[in-house]
């Protein structure tokens, strides 16, 4: 190879400074804020419409299949395996526990960088705070 | 020389994708663990809902000898438009609108008669969606966005309108409106228990499916003071409708297109 201390010195040189950022970032960047979510409280809102674990994952999924079936197939009863029964509806039912959403919604939506268009329509609080 | 390079090449090559792919198959792996509820917990039950089917077929009757004695009552279209979260943006072209009134002789342009009892022609008349039995609109709605269920109301999921607006075209009774720009500045008073629109999307007269839902009545039923407006179950022989065109004379918008609209009006 021609020039190969040249040619080497220049890979560990752009190698260096391409990787910069993530040397910089753990010498001195803070750690992203993590998501603090605030639950519910109050003795009726003890009970999800599913498991913790299984919102967390797919809460998503489970409000397409809410809405697919109350404004397509017109059922609006949604039945927990413990038997109790809420009406499928994000403001009614998801928004009368977590009555705030920048408390609750927001923290992991902004942490991920997703933002559900939900809000454009459905109302995000009982208290008709709309701006 | 030239073998070194090779190899060294193929071999960084392997070791980026293996540094990437490492990445991923955690959330892959946790992708096929994803598990939707099982099918009888997402069912609906008939503990407050009322289920959609087609025994019955829904229609309205509105008796105008009682509905025009007040020309100036607005009471179903502010009740609908309260309810429905329907903006009032104060400008014709962006107007969005469930109810609304017409003249006798725009409303009814094949029935228009100079010589008819004046209260009736010179006065104006509530419109609503007709929930026609056969509905143009739905027939080129392309992602089906709008569609008629089994017990006649022609139905629109917002989530599914892309805003093409081919049935704003299509209807010929203008009940349609296109929201041109976010509605939710010009709504005075939201209704939590009914979403608003966005920007986007076509909406129109639902004959409260979300109240039908209930047992309720429509909400602009409900607010009629002079019993003008009557709702019911046109596939039921006993129905109070039923009961009214069988001893009324009514006629209907435009039935000469072969929409077959379900909105009678009583002369």
């Amino acid at each position: 190879m021609y020039d190969s201390g040249k040619i080497l010195i220049g890979i560990i040189v752009f190698l260096i400074l391409f990787t910069s950022p993530i040397w910089y970032d753990l010498a001195f960047g803070n750690p992203a804020k993590k998501p603090n979510l605030v639950l519910p409280t109050g003795e009726d809102q003890q009970e999800c419409v599913m498991s913790a674990e299984y919102m967390r994952d797919n809460h998503m999924e489970l409000l397409n299949i809410w809405r697919e079936d109350v404004v397509r197939n017109g059922n609006r009863i949604f039945a927990t395996a413990s038997g109790k029964k809420f009406e499928m509806s994000l403001t009614k039912t998801c928004i009368h526990c977590h009555s705030n959403k920048t408390e609750f919604c927001d923290q992991c939506h902004n942490y991920l960088g997703v933002s559900p268009y939900c809000w454009d329509c459905h109302i995000d609080s009982p208290k008709l705070e709309i701006k | 020389m030239d073998n070194n390079r090779r190899k060294f090449l193929k071999l960084a090559g392997l070791a980026a994708i293996g540094v990437s792919a490492g990445k991923y198959i955690d959330i892959i792996a946790k992708d096929t663990a994803h598990q939707i509820p099982p099918a009888d917990l997402i069912s609906g039950t008939e503990l407050t809902s009322i289920k959609v089917n087609s025994k019955n077929r829904w229609a309205m009757v509105i008796d105008l000898n009682k509905c025009l004695v007040d020309e100036d009552c607005t009471k179903c279209i502010n009740a609908c438009h309260k309810t429905h979260n329907v903006p009032d943006i104060g400008n014709p072209k962006d107007e969005i609108k469930w109810i609304w009134k017409e003249n006798y002789e725009n409303a009814f342009l094949d029935q228009e008669n100079y010589y008819m009892k004046a209260e009736l022609r010179d006065k104006k008349v509530p419109i609503f969606c007709n929930h026609c039995d056969n509905p143009p609109c739905v027939r080129v709605c392309p992602t089906q966005a709008t569609w008629k269920r089994e017990d006649g109301i022609v139905m629109m999921d917002w989530h599914r309108c892309i805003g093409c607006r081919y049935c704003v075209a299509a209807c010929p009774y203008g009940s349609r409106s296109f929201n041109y720009r976010d509605p939710r500045p010009f709504i005075k008073e939201i209704t939590p228990d009914f979403p608003t629109r966005t920007k986007g999307v076509v909406e129109k007269c639902t004959f409260c499916d979300e109240r039908l839902a209930k047992g309720l009545e429509p909400a602009c039923v409900e607010a009629c003071t002079a019993k003008a407006l009557v709702f019911g179950n046109l596939n039921d022989p006993k129905s109070n409708v039923r009961e009214l065109l069988k001893e009324n004379y009514s006629i209907r918008r435009k039935p000469g297109l072969g929409t077959n609209p379900e909105i009678f009006y009583l002369v």
